[in-house]
């Protein structure tokens, strides 16, 4: 498909994308990866009216730490997390994560800040950024905010970016515990029909600390709190099961044509069991 | 044969590589013409309404738009609707299916006005701006509530939505049932599906108003089907029409119809006088362009206490669509041959009755009615075993049709060569099946997370379409035949011309072996024409795993004639008698006096030249062929799923995926094994990823590759493969078609291997596509427990 006509506009700097973008009013939208908003485009389920270009943006792209945080900046692609050995040593959460999405190709297009921004659901970095407790950094006209993941994600495609503002980077403290993400779908390249992020902390084999994102279980990004309480100090396959099985705490999660509400929810805490079981092990 | 075998049977690389790796293929859409413009079509969003009224004059006014047209303002342009050539029985109910509706709709994607404009773009944009009074209808989108008291009709000229019954008995089916000691009966469904060339469709027209003569570029499988249809539906004289099918991506039957755009484009370019190009989209070829299977199955076996069979019932509701298109009605048929399967017995009799739903028209698909009915077969003869406690392996040895030639199937017809056991076996062997099955139970006994299944398949096939008679019986409107012509040119190259239509199965690789060795000639000095209908006037095209079991032959025979003539050229220029040459390697020689001898080129040129010929030989080198087979072809073969289920998540995959084919002799057998992978990956893809679902106001949920779940290579398994050999004896080189036995065999093999992983839990059951979520319900439904 072709998508409906559009105006375009290469963006020199945030400053200059800013400026497009409150001229543009509110069916601008920038494009970063496009490997999201372009297929909506292509199916005319988007229109906007001016894309306003940040592809060219470098000083977006780069990843830097100090020790207790990494800032990545929004335009740093999948592949590049992936790739990243300084991600992989402080946050293999991260890395692991970026490793499944889509395939190659979108992995060297698509951008984690596009991803964020897009908000969508079943994506998997949001997910594994909100088990990490990350912060996300806004510009705007006026200047500059942070927003905490666990406040970021409001719906399917709706988050705390306001018309106006950019996603410049993003912040993900450094835990030292390990990562595991575990995704469901029925071809390599989907998006997931259930995911799991674990974060998981271990002290002389128990389970010191626990946070459990959940990809595709609601509108937003989830966290398995029920799951994540009960797996503190355990140790044992079995009591990990039964802590996994508290993921129903979270309410009933969408059926639609890929998996039944029930099915997801099966899906989901068997995810959780077997990526608990992957740190452990 | 008279020549040595220097390409047939090697794994000689493909001709056609090197230009379409490298981005020099010709593509339809890649076609620019001075003064082209550019269709697009508004189509309808509702599976049926009723069209009140269009109001064209937004989109005409819209920026580049050169013309809107509506079904109405074309009705004078066409000399028939769209046709259809399989009218399968003497009642059958053919609603008339213009290229651009007129009154109504009755499928989401029905064609409701045309765009024409001066790119693609504004032509696409101008689409949104056409203005559809729609008064909307219920809409009836599966067989069983289109055939249910008081269902919305599909046609309101019929009275109902059936569209034909057509059956066929040979022997006494009520005595074989009677005396069975075992009566089985399953229900089975085939979803339905989209077919997926790497192309999506295009067609260009350029006219020359002058002359009155059109030139078609189309995405086809059928260039010279087209061009008689085409001058059918056009009223345009068939001489006045040269189609032409340019490197084309694929097709899987997709392509072997007459659409509605390829036509529109024909008379809008008579129309307008300016060359005209419509390009598909991905997501409008999945409503605009046939679709495949869509059928519910009922099949009884009756069988002795020792599984042995003795009759067969089958009967299947065919969902036609909301029109027939080419060969829709006659696509289940084409099945109805082989619910018996590669196994014997006294009895046989098929039925089926096609329905009218408000869904895009099926037609052929890979396999177009055999997948389906070895699905069937396949599944049935397992459910049989089980009945009588026999292993799969043994059910089926036990009903194998005999080794031979001529042998006669419970169907009625006469299988050209058998030799089903030796299949078998090579492909048990093969699989370690005894060390399988251990495996099985030892997985089984500890609880393992992931069971393993292992299923078969042993079909067999009918393809190579075939003799004209036969078709001709069963009121088919083509012929089986196919034509070749070869030359040697006066420098030296064979020239081959061929009436089959490659789209990616690699004829000018194949036929390039084939004349080579027959001629004597180097496979590089051979060139091979085809997809022209000026450049090879006769042909009957691509589809039905027909071009090497047919048009192949053609070659070779074609080829023997040139030879033949060579031979009295050359027994003239040195001066012998024909008998007492020797051909061999592109030399006649002169029986024990070796160094009088002359080369095929040689020959050739003084043909050319005609300088001194033999009294009543014509200049030239060259021989045209027709070959029409006296009978199909039917290879066999067998295939095994061993899957591995993950328990826990329903998940399925394939551990290993074995294929024994026979397919008689081999002209490539790289070609030969690619056939097969893609083949087994459709089929693969039936029972694991792919089904097309309706709403049931008939919106297509399944419209694009996001929920349409084509697999990728990712989700195949490393494929094992192996052949046996039994030549067919329905033509002179021994060969049997391939190009479809992948998709036919496999579907069953996967779906049988699943039930068999989970047999131990009592399950007999499983649907297609085999979904982790269909697998987990079944599990949890069999422990006897909601999850």
């Amino acid at each position: 498909m072709i998508p409906a006509p559009f105006e375009y506009e290469r963006a020199t700097s945030v400053a200059h994308a800013l400026e497009l973008m409150a001229q543009g009013g509110e069916d601008a939208r920038l494009l970063a990866g496009g490997h999201s908003l372009l297929p909506l485009m292509r199916l005319r389920l988007a229109r906007p009216t001016l894309l306003v270009d940040i592809g060219g943006l470098d000083d977006l792209k780069y990843v830097s730490g100090n020790g207790d945080a990494i800032e990545i900046g929004a335009l740093t692609t999948h592949h590049e997390i992936a790739d990243s050995h300084e991600l992989g040593e402080a946050c293999p959460l991260l890395t692991t994560t970026a490793a499944q999405i889509g395939d190659p190709q979108v992995r060297h297009r698509g951008t984690i800040g596009g991803s964020v921004a897009h908000a969508d659901p079943a994506s998997d970095l949001p997910t594994a950024l909100l088990a990490m407790d990350a912060e996300f950094v806004i510009e705007a006209v006026g200047g500059s905010r942070s927003v905490a993941a666990a406040d970021f994600f409001e719906g399917p495609f709706m988050s705390a970016l306001g018309d106006g503002e950019i996603l410049t980077s993003i912040r993900v403290p450094v835990s030292g515990a390990s990562g595991v993400y575990r995704k469901f779908n029925r071809r390599a390249q989907d998006w997931a029909i259930v995911g799991v992020a674990a974060l998981i902390g271990t002290d002389g084999g128990a389970i010191s600390s626990a946070a459990i994102g959940l990809t595709n279980m609601g509108g937003t990004p989830l966290r398995a709190e029920a799951v994540e309480a009960s797996l503190v100090g355990v140790s044992g396959a079995d009591e990990v099961a039964a802590a996994a099985a508290q993921v129903a705490d979270i309410g009933m999660p969408p059926g639609d044509e890929q998996a039944s509400a029930e099915y997801r929810l099966h899906l989901a805490s068997v995810l959780i069991r077997r990526a608990v079981g992957d740190v452990l092990t | 044969m008279a020549t040595a075998e220097r390409y047939v049977g090697g794994g000689v690389l493909r001709k056609e590589d090197p230009t379409l790796l490298t981005g020099q293929g010709s593509f339809v859409e890649s076609i620019t013409l001075p003064g082209m413009v550019h269709v697009a079509f508004a189509r309808s969003p509702y599976g049926a309404a009723r069209i009140n009224g269009i109001d064209t004059g937004a989109a005409a006014n819209a920026p580049g738009v050169l013309a809107v047209f509506t079904g109405e303002d074309l009705a004078g342009e066409w000399a028939a609707a769209l046709p259809m050539a399989w009218p399968v029985t003497e009642d059958i109910r053919i609603p008339d299916h213009w290229p651009v509706a007129r009154d109504a709709v009755r499928y989401v994607g029905d064609a409701v006005a045309v765009v024409v404009a001066e790119t693609r773009e504004q032509a696409i944009d101008a689409v949104d701006l056409v203005d559809v009074d729609y008064e909307v209808l219920p809409a009836v989108v599966d067989i069983e509530s289109a055939r249910a008291d008081g269902a919305a009709r599909v046609h309101e000229q019929f009275d109902s939505n059936d569209c034909y019954t057509w059956t066929h008995t040979n022997g006494d089916v009520d005595a074989a049932f009677a005396k069975a000691d075992v009566v089985i009966k399953e229900h089975y469904t085939q979803p339905r599906l989209i077919p997926n060339a790497i192309e999506p469709r295009a067609v260009v027209v350029q006219p020359t108003p002058a002359a009155g003569d059109f030139t078609v570029w189309s995405t086809t499988q059928i260039p010279h089907i087209a061009k008689v249809l085409f001058a059918l539906t056009a009223g345009i004289p068939e001489a006045k029409l040269r189609v032409i099918a340019p490197d084309v991506g694929g097709g899987f039957g997709s392509k072997l119809n007459i659409y509605a755009e390829d036509v529109t484009c024909l008379v809008l370019a008579r129309r307008l006088g300016v060359p005209t190009r419509w390009v598909a989209g991905r997501s409008e070829g999945y409503v605009a362009t046939i679709h495949g299977r869509d059928q519910i199955q009922e099949i009884e076996l009756a069988a002795d206490s020792a599984g042995k069979i003795l009759g067969y019932r089958a009967s299947i509701l065919a969902n036609m669509g909301a029109y027939l298109q080419l060969i829709t009605p006659g696509t289940p048929l084409l099945g109805g041959f082989l619910f018996c399967g590669s196994y014997g017995g006294e009895a046989y009799h098929f039925e089926c009755t096609g329905v009218f739903t408000n869904t895009t028209p099926t037609d052929a698909y890979r396999g177009a009615g055999r997948p389906e009915a070895t699905y069937a077969i396949e599944r049935a003869i397992d459910a049989l075993g089980r009945a009588v406690g026999v292993d799969p392996v043994e059910i089926r040895r036990r009903n194998f049709l005999p080794k031979g030639e001529m042998v006669e199937s419970p169907c009625g017809l006469a299988f050209d060569t058998t030799d089903y056991e030796t299949n078998l076996d090579h492909a048990v062997d093969l699989l370690g099946y005894e060390a399988l099955r251990a495996e099985q139970a030892e997985r089984r006994a500890r609880g393992a997370t992931r069971q393993l299944g292992i299923g078969f398949s042993t079909y067999v096939e009918m393809c190579g379409l075939a003799p004209s008679q036969v078709l001709g019986s069963l009121n088919y409107g083509a012929g089986g035949w196919d034509a070749a012509t070869v030359r040697i040119l006066p420098t030296g190259q064979a020239e081959v011309v061929t009436g089959s239509s490659p789209h990616g199965q690699g004829h000018v690789t194949s036929w390039s072996q084939i004349a080579a060795d027959a001629l004597g000639v180097s496979f590089e000095d051979v060139i091979v024409l085809h997809g022209d209908t000026q450049v090879a006037p006769h042909g009957m095209n691509t589809y039905g795993s027909r071009s090497l079991a047919v048009a192949g032959v053609a070659v070779h025979n074609a080829c023997g004639h040139v030879v033949e003539k060579a031979r009295r050229l050359a027994a003239h220029s040195l001066e012998v008698a024909p008998e007492d040459l020797e051909f061999e390697g592109g030399t006649f020689t002169v029986k024990g006096v070796p160094e009088r001898q002359t080369s095929i080129q040689e020959v050739a040129y003084a043909a050319w030249t005609a300088h001194s010929l033999p009294e009543g030989e014509e200049p030239g080198l060259t021989a045209h062929h027709v070959f029409d087979p006296p009978n199909f072809t039917f290879p066999f073969g067998t295939h095994v799923c061993v899957t591995e289920i993950d328990m826990e998540t329903g998940q399925v995959e394939i551990a290993r995926y074995l294929a024994v084919d026979d397919c008689g002799n081999v002209v490539n057998p790289q070609i030969v094994d690619g056939q097969v992978h893609g083949g087994v990956a459709q089929g693969i893809a039936a029972a694991l990823y792919e089904e097309a679902r309706y709403a049931e106001d008939g919106t297509l949920e399944t419209s694009s590759m996001l929920n349409y779940l084509v697999p990728s290579a990712a989700e195949m398994p490393v494929f094992e493969l192996d052949r046996t050999v039994t030549p067919s004896n329905s033509n002179p080189m021994g060969v049997k078609g391939i190009g479809e036995a992948g998709t036919i065999a496999s579907a069953p093999a996967v779906i049988n291997s699943v039930v068999d992983g989970l047999s131990h839990l009592g399950v007999t059951e499983m649907t297609m596509p085999a979904t982790p979520e269909r697998v987990w319900q079944t599990i949890q439904n069999a422990k006897g427990g909601a999850a």
